[in-house]
């Protein structure tokens, strides 16, 4: 790829905002050893982006899109909720596409990208919601895992289908009352990292976004192994602080309560994936 | 569109490549015996396809057994068969937004299990081919012929094209790519047979060689960013939704559809060149009786004309190339003087009945009338197709 790419058009530099400039200007590009520390000095998101005020969604977000190892060929393939809205205001190649497809469209962009550029690294990234990536997408996820797609898949749950008003999701905890559910849902909640280790991942991790490092370790792991052993599969809380009745500053707090409860920190990696670590470690990239 | 022949290009197995032009006007061609689907594969062949996903359902499952045979041979870049058609239109659309030709194939109950693809393959402006073999809808379930499921397609805003045999799907397909690829088109195309007719009748067809293969696609003349990290802009969600609650947003929206809708009108000259025209006609040309038809129904109302012929009725067939763009102008002027028009067609709403009565309404005294309609798999005999005529003209 080139750098250049991520450049403010000149003819318009003088008129876009100072945050769009600052997306270019304080990017971190280039360095794979790039961190979450970073993120009080760069820029990865518009603050101007159209989550909740204090949306956990966008912290997660922001951790993530610091600790990608190789933002200037990864590519993020989206789907429609919450999550998505995002999108337009950070500076990736991204797609939406439709709701429920995003494992068949990255699919088809990694496979197309090895065969195009086969000498270089390109990263793809599925990024969607619990509804998304559960219940409308499962059998796109699953298949994709089954089909050894080397992508990595981070499902934002926050327990519901937030976009749409809060119906509840496969994802919500069984007795929990959401619209759709008027008596508390029926079902336990779906163990979808237990699935992911089923459906033949390498790489799976559950966890809230309580601790930003721990995020970027998670999610620099899945990457490395995505990219050389095959799918990876990210598991985060992001609670919708909307639908559960929280205030904009709860939502760390949230996830911290969880953490000791049905989030805690869980991972689970193959052999091959275990000596691809051992490999990054050496090298110092993780 | 001119024809370039570029003796130092060549494909690593070792095609020659070449123009559209060239394959489909200028290179020599021999006698060959073949299926729809082995033609199919003889034009993937030529058409320097970067990846295809399939799944079974018949009739087209053939077609897309030996697209995987082309892989497996090294002639197709990407290939694996996907979960279900949903998926697989999802995955050939990705593949597309990385900058790879592309085909794929279905028929009836898969292209609507696929069905929300389609309007987002068009919104993404990617020029995906999709040979649709038709066959019925459930329910009752039907693997026979039958188009219905052209009618659902009108207004995705891909571009339908529709073969009759064996010998245009061929030409179509390499057609389809050199259309859809023009950076001011770009939008797919479902290049469209009637299932068993076209896809598992043997049939003669010319062929050129297969030592040539169409110049490869170019991404970076694609009038959207390719999804690969190498061109700008790099702040670039494809596609961007625009619902936001403002008049701005309703706006974008709007003119968005209406330009993949342009898109496929400026296809016409384009598709006029690599088709020989948006239409053909067939027999008496001032005859009052004109069949508009399109696929195989197009060949049995061609038989017809020869039996009205020997019984003193001079008939000709109009056969559309192209549904989607619709040919206006070519139609207008193929029935101007006729008194009475049939539309034979293989599924029972009539839809392209309909199509031709919008465009011809206050433009043409003739007697439309939408028979014979077969469907589920029934067959149009040459003789139905007479008597009908015979039954409703005066
Ligand atoms: C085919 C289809 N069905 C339903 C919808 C409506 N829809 C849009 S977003 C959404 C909820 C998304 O929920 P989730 O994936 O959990 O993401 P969140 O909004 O919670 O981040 C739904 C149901 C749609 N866009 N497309
Ligand atoms: S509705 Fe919930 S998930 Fe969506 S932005 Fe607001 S807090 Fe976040
Ligand atoms: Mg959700």
């Amino acid at each position: 790829m080139s750098f250049k790419i991520y450049k403010v058009n000149e003819a318009l530099r003088d008129v876009v905002p100072q945050e769009v400039i600052d997306l270019e200007e304080k990017a971190t590009w280039g360095d794979p050893k790039r961190s979450v520390m970073q993120i009080p000095t760069h820029k990865e998101l518009l603050e101007e982006h159209s989550l909740c005020a204090g949306c956990p969604e966008a912290a997660a977000i922001r951790y993530i899109l610091a600790s990608l190892p190789n933002p200037e060929d990864t590519i993020i393939v989206n789907s429609t909720g919450c999550t998505s809205l995002v999108f337009p205001h950070i500076s990736l190649h991204t797609v939406h596409s439709l709701f429920g497809n995003q494992n068949s469209v990255a699919s088809g962009i990694k496979r197309v990208l090895e065969y195009r550029f086969p000498d270089k690294v390109k990263d793809v990234v599925v990024l969607a919601g619990d509804g998304a990536t559960v219940d409308i997408g499962l059998d796109y996820t699953l298949q994709s895992f089954f089909r050894q797609e080397k992508i990595t898949t981070i499902c934002f749950d926050n327990e519901v289908y937030a976009n749409t008003g809060g119906q509840e999701s496969g994802l919500t905890p069984k007795g929990h009352v959401f619209k759709m559910a008027p008596k508390g849902k029926q079902f336990e909640k779906v163990p979808m990292w237990q699935l992911a280790i089923d459906s033949g991942c390498h790489y799976v991790a559950r966890l809230t976004v309580s601790s930003p490092k721990r995020v970027e370790k998670v999610i620099k792991e899945a990457i490395y192994v995505a990219r050389e052993v095959g799918p990876t599969y990210v598991h985060l809380y992001t609670p919708c602080i909307l639908e559960i009745g929280l205030n904009s500053d709860d939502g760390l707090e949230e996830m911290r309560a969880r953490d000791k409860e049905r989030f805690k920190f869980f991972e689970y990696k193959t052999p091959e994936a275990e000596e691809v670590l051992a490999k990054y470690k050496e090298e110092g990239l993780l | 569109m001119q024809s370039v022949e570029n003796k130092e290009k060549v494909n690593k197995k070792g095609q020659r490549l070449v123009s559209a032009d060239y394959i489909l006007f200028e290179a020599p061609r021999e006698k060959h015996f073949m299926t729809g689907s082995e033609a199919v594969k003889e034009a993937v062949k030529r058409a320097s396809v970067d990846a295809s996903v399939s799944y079974p359902i018949t009739p087209q499952s053939e077609a897309a057994h030996l697209i995987g045979e082309l892989w497996a041979e090294g002639y197709v870049g990407v290939y694996f068969r996907g979960e279900n058609e949903f998926g697989v239109m999802s995955e050939v659309a990705g593949a597309a937004m990385a900058g790879a030709r592309v085909i794929t194939t279905t028929s009836g109950p898969g292209t609507l299990r696929a069905f929300e693809n389609f309007p987002m393959w068009s919104g993404t402006r990617i020029p995906v081919q999709l040979v649709l073999m038709a066959r019925g809808v459930n329910a009752p379930l039907s693997i026979q012929p039958d188009n219905l499921e052209v009618d659902f397609l009108l207004d995705t805003g891909c571009m339908i094209w529709y073969a009759e045999n064996v010998q245009e799907l061929f030409d179509m397909i390499i057609a389809g790519f050199a259309v859809a690829e023009q950076p001011d088109v770009h939008v797919p195309v479902i290049t469209a047979v009637d299932g068993f007719f076209v896809s598992h009748t043997r049939e003669a067809i010319y062929l050129p060689p297969d030592d040539i293969a169409l110049e490869p696609y170019n991404p970076y003349k694609s009038p959207m960013p390719v999804i690969d990290a190498e061109v700008p802009p790099g702040r670039f969600l494809r596609d961007p939704f625009v619902m936001k609650s403002n008049y701005i947003s309703y706006a974008t929206h709007a003119s968005w559809q209406w330009e993949v809708r342009s898109a496929i009108e400026r296809s016409r000259p384009y598709a006029k060149h690599y088709l020989k025209g948006l239409i053909e006609e067939f027999g008496d040309k001032d005859g009052d009786v004109v069949f508009v038809a399109c696929g195989t129904a197009a060949s049995q109302a061609k038989e017809a004309t020869r039996v009205l012929l020997d019984k003193g009725i001079a008939a000709k067939v109009v056969k559309l190339k192209t549904i989607r763009p619709f040919p206006v102008e070519e139609v207008l002027e193929a029935t101007k003087n006729a008194k009475y028009i049939f539309v034979p067609e293989f599924n029972v709403v009539g839809w392209l009945e309909r199509e031709l009565r919008k465009v011809l309404y206050k433009k043409s005294n003739a007697e439309i009338i939408g028979t014979p309609r077969v469907a589920g798999g029934m067959t149009m005999p040459t003789e139905v197709v007479v008597k009908e005529v015979l039954e409703n003209i005066k």
